[in-house]
């Protein structure tokens, strides 16, 4: 477990951040540029002194201001991997690889292990090149491969992403999928793009302007009404998890969410992986009879459990689809009015399976 | 082809030309990186105090070092009664004083330097595990070599033609202080003494020459590596 509560007050601005992450795991801390979230990791790897806080992996404290203690960052045991991936020029790819682990203790225990590290991020052809040689993809590559084999307790990733394009980003990420499903480390990865997040984490930690403005689970997080007013209109929409049950030659996949079915369209689908699947709240369609002869794969029965004035003259709906699973529906007032909709009507919430394409993330069996 | 009095001022002054480099680079590097990274009381006035051979006149240069370092004033004289070293009128002292004079120019070069390194590169090796000397040692101090090799080799064609400080402090004894500057200007003094003051002249030029080459060709050697970061010497 990582606890953080820290407080820093710089100039105008004032960070005060509480939340504890489970380890392992990936716990995002997204928000807005400028919302906190480099300075709130420059606090927890160190690099910054906090006014005052705590900051506790497991049993080991490294910042804690009763008590007076504050561990240096070289100490700490924090990989960091930075949005500009700050590998040293003056050394080899190979060179900046060891840069870290050179500096262990002998005795120290190396459970990550270099040719490990090497296959898990591809890094093979990269070995013996210069830094200057790698596009910006390779760079953050080497950059995780450097941090891992410093052997951290954590690894804090800082926005890596940001920095590439969105091809290079592709280059990327599945690395990261791949990290976050091979090695026990707990993850804190920083970013501003909601897809990255539905894409690695499973907990979110929302930031506004230097306070968490909402902590949980992404399911929770997405349906969070502060979420909306960060990701814009068009982003909004529920994520909900679910377990694939049935796999058809077509490779299109039944998923069990909530007490309803949908259909999905899966690359690589497995029975019994667990997906995070996004449905966005313009792409749901609301029902209150039972519909017949529609296009549209899934049908679920749903409650009404909010309807809340949202952007133009449309609203949002809460739908309540069984087990806490929760959609999101965008609706216009009239459509809502003239179907007569209210907290606690029985309806049908239509989702074109289509609209799903791109929308599902598998998450990790941990 | 060079008399004995011409080859000796010419090697006594690439030898003080060098010690003076040797004797600038430990504290040009330490000043230099005291006034970009630490704060302190006075820095705007520790500042100006490094910068004050450029406009003095070299000869209150080397009158303050005869004051300081001679073998009655307190450093000299402690250095005098506890090692036994003379500085004053001797070619050590000659170094010094060309030490002084070209200190300023080294530490412009290292902290300009310094002032490009990446400071997050820092910070990254310290998430890494480097404490401070090994950081600056594994990381500063590579990224700032081409600043400290440009300093060097400025402060070094500088130190050939150092005059007034070297001659008040260390005053002008053959082959003991008389460098290339100093015997053209005893040669000058010295009746039919313009044939030597022609040829001692002749080899300050091509030195200069030969200096100023060398110097042309590394800064752009230093360009090359900094549009492309440095890629070789440093490798472990």
């Amino acid at each position: 477990m990582l606890r953080v509560a820290l407080r820093k007050r710089r100039g105008d601005f004032d960070l005060d951040v509480t939340f504890s992450a489970p380890t392992p795991g990936v716990t995002a801390i997204f928000g807005r540029s400028g919302c906190g979230k480099s300075t709130l990791i420059s606090l927890i790897a160190g690099l910054l002194t906090p006014d005052s806080g705590q900051v506790v992996v497991g049993d080991d404290h490294w910042y804690d201001s009763e008590r007076s203690l504050s561990v240096d960052a070289r100490h700490r045991r924090m990989g960091v991997v930075f949005q500009d991936a700050r590998l040293f020029p003056h050394l080899s790819v190979r060179s900046n690889l060891e840069y870290g682990a050179r500096r262990l203790a002998k005795s120290a225990a190396r459970p990550v292990a270099f040719d490990d590290v090497v296959s898990l991020l591809g890094l093979g052809t990269l070995i013996g090149r210069r830094t200057y040689e790698l596009s910006g993809g390779e760079r953050q590559r080497v950059a995780l491969g450097r941090a891992l084999l410093a052997q951290p307790r954590l690894l804090l990733l800082d926005e890596p992403l940001a920095s590439l394009d969105l091809a290079r980003r592709e280059d990327v990420l599945p690395y990261l999928e791949k990290l976050r499903d091979a090695l026990a480390i707990p993850i804190i990865y920083v970013s501003h793009q909601f897809d990255e997040v539905l894409r690695l984490a499973t907990r979110v930690v929302l930031l506004d302007d230097g306070r968490v403005a909402a902590d949980g689970d992404i399911a929770a997080v997405s349906i969070d009404s502060k979420l909306r007013a960060i990701v814009g209109p068009d982003s909004v929409g529920a994520v909900v998890g679910g377990l694939v049950e049935r796999v058809d030659l077509s490779g299109l996949a039944m998923v069990r969410v909530g007490d309803a079915t949908l259909n999905v369209e899966l690359d690589e689908a497995a029975v019994g992986q667990r997906i995070q699947i996004q449905v966005l709240a313009r792409d749901v369609i609301v029902a209150t009879e039972a519909p017949r002869r529609l296009s549209v794969r899934n049908v679920v029965p749903a409650r009404v459990t909010s309807i809340r004035p949202d952007v133009g003259r449309s609203v949002l709906i809460e739908l309540d689809i069984g087990r806490t699973s929760t959609l999101l529906a965008r609706i216009t007032e009239r459509a809502s009015a003239e179907l007569a909709l209210e907290t606690g009507k029985q309806v049908w919430a239509l989702i074109k399976s289509v609209s799903l394409r791109g929308h599902v993330f598998t998450v990790t069996g941990r | 082809m060079l008399s004995p009095a011409e080859s000796d001022a010419l090697w006594l002054s690439l030898s003080v030309a060098a010690r003076s480099v040797a004797f600038n680079l430990p504290f040009a590097i330490l000043v230099a990186w005291l006034l970009t990274r630490a704060r302190f009381a006075g820095r705007t006035l520790f500042d100006a105090f490094v910068h004050l051979p450029l406009v003095l006149p070299p000869v209150v240069v080397g009158y303050l070092l005869l004051v300081l370092f001679g073998v009655r004033g307190p450093i000299g004289g402690w250095l005098h009664e506890t090692f036994g070293i003379r500085l004053a009128f001797t070619s050590t002292g000659a170094a010094l004083a060309t030490a002084v004079m070209s200190f300023p120019l080294v530490v412009r070069a290292i902290r300009i330097s310094l002032e490009n390194v990446d400071r997050g590169l820092e910070d990254a090796a310290r998430t890494l595990g480097a404490g401070p000397i090994d950081r600056f040692v594994s990381i500063t101090l590579p990224l700032i070599a081409p600043g400290i090799l440009a300093g060097a080799v400025t402060a070094f064609a500088a130190g050939l033609g150092e005059f007034g400080a070297v001659i008040t402090f260390a005053s002008n004894i053959p082959g003991e202080t008389r460098t290339l500057p100093l015997a053209l200007y005893t040669a000058l003094q010295t009746p039919d003494g313009d044939a030597l003051a022609a040829r001692l002249a002749i080899i300050s030029l091509s030195l200069g020459l030969a200096g100023l080459l060398v110097s042309e060709f590394l800064s752009r050697g230093i360009a090359r590596r900094l549009g492309r970061p440095l890629n070789h010497g440093w490798e472990r």
